[in-house]
């Protein structure tokens, strides 16, 4: 028989540099109330949200991509050409191909990596964060290129009741390289393609186009169902990232989940009875939720707080729309 | 469990997921409008019931527990 080589495996591999990139406008909640027959407390009380970002025209899902990338690569001390693979989790980029990964390569300065988008929604960062600790351990590339873009207004309806007080744009990126220790423990990810309706849009870009429906297709979200998902089951999904870890919530530094809501973070924290030492990232409150942009803008807040000790480890969880989930236990950069 | 058991763990369902004070609890209170009960916090009292009285409250039974009693009958009905 044929042997095929494989590429060298090395011994781990760690973030080592992250970067954000906040669209200059800040949207309270005074500004999206009337259009949704609603008030500051009443967004405050059922997300914990008091403002949000939302991009102009010049802030293109690749711009801000770029931006957060480029604070990304200085942050882990690299060149860009060192860097083998590109990954974009995002379900705003305006075409539907080609992929906007490459191009956002290419304005980087990146020459010839692999390049692809992720399609998992608010689970995208964490899913596209693994495959590339992979890439990497399993000695593919030296360096990945790890970025969550967003641009919800895009695909938001601003008169839905259900959605429009929720969302807001940005982005964030973590650049992972090699390392002498394991820096990711072992992923924890699924889906349920049977409750794909609860978060999704309010129609096909085919029945627009045919005239079947009238107005191009809006994020659409049964907030009840996916809050219900959410808290019984995201608790599970936790717990077992931190034990594939060999570690207990106790042992972590940090917990950052997808900022979807306060009250799901609310009900995984004291379901999981986090001790006061394990930092609670709460990006929600001056971001909204930013779909596949929240771990990483989550984390670079919470470390711009000087709570984010470097080495130590940190629970990401990403859970929404598919519906998909992935939690992974990693070394903070 | 009767109708009158039921509705006493479920004020304390509520007291505890949605701080709704006991003494508010009573079956023709509408969980919206008199005890200010919002959507979420209605998901938290569903999930609580149904740990607590082993039964499963869909989704789409949640939109018709209007009142209290609405809830009870349904739990008492199910159980």
């Amino acid at each position: 028989m044929i042997t095929i080589k494989s590429a060298p495996a090395r011994v781990g591999a760690r973030i080592m540099g992250i970067g954000a990139y906040r669209p200059t406008r800040v949207v309270t909640n005074d500004e999206i109330a009337p259009l949704i027959d609603s008030s500051d407390e009443w967004i405050q009380q059922r997300t914990g949200i008091n403002s949000r970002r939302f991009a102009s025209e010049h802030e293109t899902l690749e711009e801000m991509a770029v931006l957060a990338a480029t604070e990304a690569i200085a942050d882990a001390k690299i060149k860009p050409a060192q860097i083998g693979v590109v990954l974009v989790a995002t379900l705003t980029n305006p075409v539907q191909f080609p992929a906007v990964a490459p191009t956002i390569a290419t304005r980087l300065g990146i020459p010839d990596p692999g390049a692809f988008d992720v399609g998992a929604a608010c689970a995208g960062f964490v899913y596209a964060l693994s495959t590339a600790a992979d890439m990497v351990k399993a000695g593919s590339v030296e360096y990945a290129l790890v970025i969550g873009a967003e641009r919800m207004t895009d695909v938001l309806d601003m008169t839905d009741r259900g959605s429009a007080f929720i969302f807001g744009d940005g982005a964030g990126a973590f650049v992972v390289g090699p390392a002498d220790f394991n820096g990711f423990g072992p992923i924890i990810f699924g889906s349920d393609g049977s409750q794909a309706e609860a978060i999704s849009m309010t129609s096909t870009w085919f029945d627009f186009r045919s005239g079947k429906v009238p107005e191009p297709p809006t994020l659409r979200m049964e907030g009840q169902q996916v809050f219900r998902w959410a808290v019984s089951e995201m608790v599970g999904v936790a717990q077992r990232a931190i034990t594939a870890a060999g570690l207990e919530p106790k042992d972590l530094a940090a917990f950052i989940p997808h900022q979807a809501n306060n009250r799901i973070t609310d009900a995984i924290v004291k379901a999981l009875d986090f001790p006061d030492s394990v930092a609670i990232a709460r990006d929600i409150r001056d971001s909204g939720n930013t779909t596949a942009a929240t771990v990483p803008l989550a984390l670079h807040a919470l470390r711009s707080e000087g709570r984010a000790p470097a080495g130590a480890p940190a629970l990401l969880l990403g859970f929404g729309a598919g519906l998909t989930y992935a939690a992974q236990v990693v070394a903070l950069p | 469990m009767n109708t009158e058991e039921v509705m006493r763990e479920m004020a304390v369902i509520l007291d505890e997921v949605a701080g709704v004070a006991a003494d508010q609890v009573a079956m023709d209170k509408s969980f919206t409008d008199d005890l200010e009960v919002d959507s979420l916090s209605m998901v938290e009292v569903v999930m609580a019931a149904e740990d607590k009285f082993g039964v499963k409250i869909p989704d789409e039974e949640v939109k018709n527990l209007r009142t209290v009693g609405d809830a009870v009958n349904f739990i008492v009905k199910s159980a």
